[in-house]
């Protein structure tokens, strides 16, 4: 069955209006606007700056240059218990090429419990202390736990809400964020 | 946004809620259209879904751990651990579909009209897809100064997950009819290859996570460009009374 000759216009015309679109869409670089700090894959991480169990003032813009994984947890929630050893695991392997910094949402928390928590696991990496709960905020933080994987210019590459992560996701995580594992 | 629905202990993601809403309903108006001549009927149909979607996961993990034994040293816990990072999506997807190829092949199914028969899950889970974008934020557009803005991450911006769900519902209404009517075998995927791919080229103009190429175009709408071509070009040659292609 022969089309009518109008019918057969109408692909002609749409395709020739696509090109015309991709031409007109066209940008040389996405605005700096479109990328502010913000708890969303493909952002720069927002900054903060928390006490560590040692006492230590860190700031997470001061770590650029080097990847980091940030994990928000709570001694009480199941999946951050079981996602600990994974943690310390990968930090003992390869803690000399990235950053671990494992916030306690501190509001949420007992001093006592978190203490009892590090010794169980033998926690060796930076714990930091989200007194008021403002980092976790700052951070949308919905659920516990969640870990951010931070690239070395401070963007957020994946967001992993939930938990407890395996071995072999950190690691996987990690091969991204440096290459081919040492 | 809403992209976790916290349920006592269990933090269900809400995205991932709202695809599986999706395909069961997309399924589900899929079932009403059957059967039909050629056509898989409906054990059929969740069959072949379950086959492609079961022997491209399994061999998705497989693939990628072959060529990631390192990751996988620790526990053989690991193998099983729910995490989509830990997937070669390529082979999964070829080896998914072959296997549902070869499931059509011996149930003497043709390969157009089963096509037509997962278009309408296809444009059900388009304004699903959409509505996951808008409840985690994904998709999200350029800032804007419109009054139709939305704040979402730091900006006032298009609400681009809006105008996906609205496009995706216009090309859900324009197949709807056409869901029920006889038509000829492969015509109705041809129409929504050809639609979403325009909406797809359309929208991205917007977006502010396009992939950028050289000369500033968007990977994406290009990609969706040839989409439409191959839609067209598979419309008009389906339309004009080619002959049912079955697998055998």
């Amino acid at each position: 069955m022969m089309q009518p000759a109008h019918h057969r216009l109408i692909p002609f015309f749409t395709l020739l209006l696509g090109l015309i679109w991709i031409i007109v869409s066209r940008v040389d670089t996405l605005p700096p606007s479109a990328k502010p700090e913000a708890p969303q894959k493909g952002f720069p991480a927002p900054d903060f700056t928390l006490e560590s169990r040692e006492g230590q003032l860190i700031q997470l813009s001061d770590l650029r240059g080097r990847p980091v994984l940030l994990n928000f947890w709570a001694s009480w929630c199941p999946p951050c218990r079981a996602e600990m050893p994974a943690m310390q695991s990968i930090y003992e392997k390869y803690g000399d090429y990235f950053v671990l910094l494992a916030i306690n949402v501190t509001n949420q928390d007992t001093p006592s419990n978190v203490e009892a928590f590090i010794r169980e696991y033998n926690l060796t990496f930076p714990i930091l202390f989200d007194w008021d709960g403002a980092v976790a905020r700052r951070y949308g933080l919905i659920s516990l736990p969640t870990t951010y994987v931070i690239d070395a210019e401070g963007t957020i590459r994946e967001i992993l809400v939930g938990g407890p992560l395996t071995e072999a996701s950190l690691l996987a995580r990690l091969e991204t964020l440096l290459g081919d594992l040492p | 946004m809403f992209p976790i629905l916290q349920l006592g202990p269990l933090a269900l993601r809400t995205p991932g809620l709202l695809l599986l809403l999706g395909l069961y309903l997309g399924l589900s108006l899929a079932e009403r259209r059957l059967p039909r001549r050629g056509a898989p009927d409906a054990n059929q149909l969740y069959n072949l879904f379950l086959i492609a979607v079961g022997v491209g996961l399994v061999t998705a993990r497989l693939a990628f751990i072959v060529q990631n034994p390192a990751l996988f040293r620790g526990s053989w816990l690991n193998w099983l651990a729910l995490d989509a990072r830990l997937l070669d999506p390529w082979t999964g997807i070829t080896l998914g579909l072959l296997a549902a190829l070869v499931y059509g092949q011996r149930k003497r199914l043709s390969f157009w009209e089963t096509l037509d028969a997962f278009t309408p899950v296809a444009a059900t889970l388009a304004v699903f897809l959409g509505l996951a974008h808008l409840a985690s934020g994904n998709a999200y557009g350029l800032p804007t100064s419109l009054p139709w803005g939305i704040e979402l991450w730091g900006a006032k911006r298009h609400p681009t997950q809006i105008y996906e769900i609205l496009l995706a519902l216009g090309m859900l209404a324009w197949l709807w009819p056409r869901f029920q009517q006889e038509t000829r075998p492969g015509t109705l995927f041809a129409r929504f290859l050809t639609a979403y791919a325009a909406a797809t080229l359309f929208i991205h103009a917007w977006r502010a996570d396009s992939t950028l190429v050289t000369g500033g175009f968007r990977l994406e709408q290009i990609l969706a460009w040839l989409a439409m071509a191959l839609g067209f070009w598979l419309w008009a040659r389906l339309e004009q009374g080619e002959q049912t292609q079955s697998y055998g």
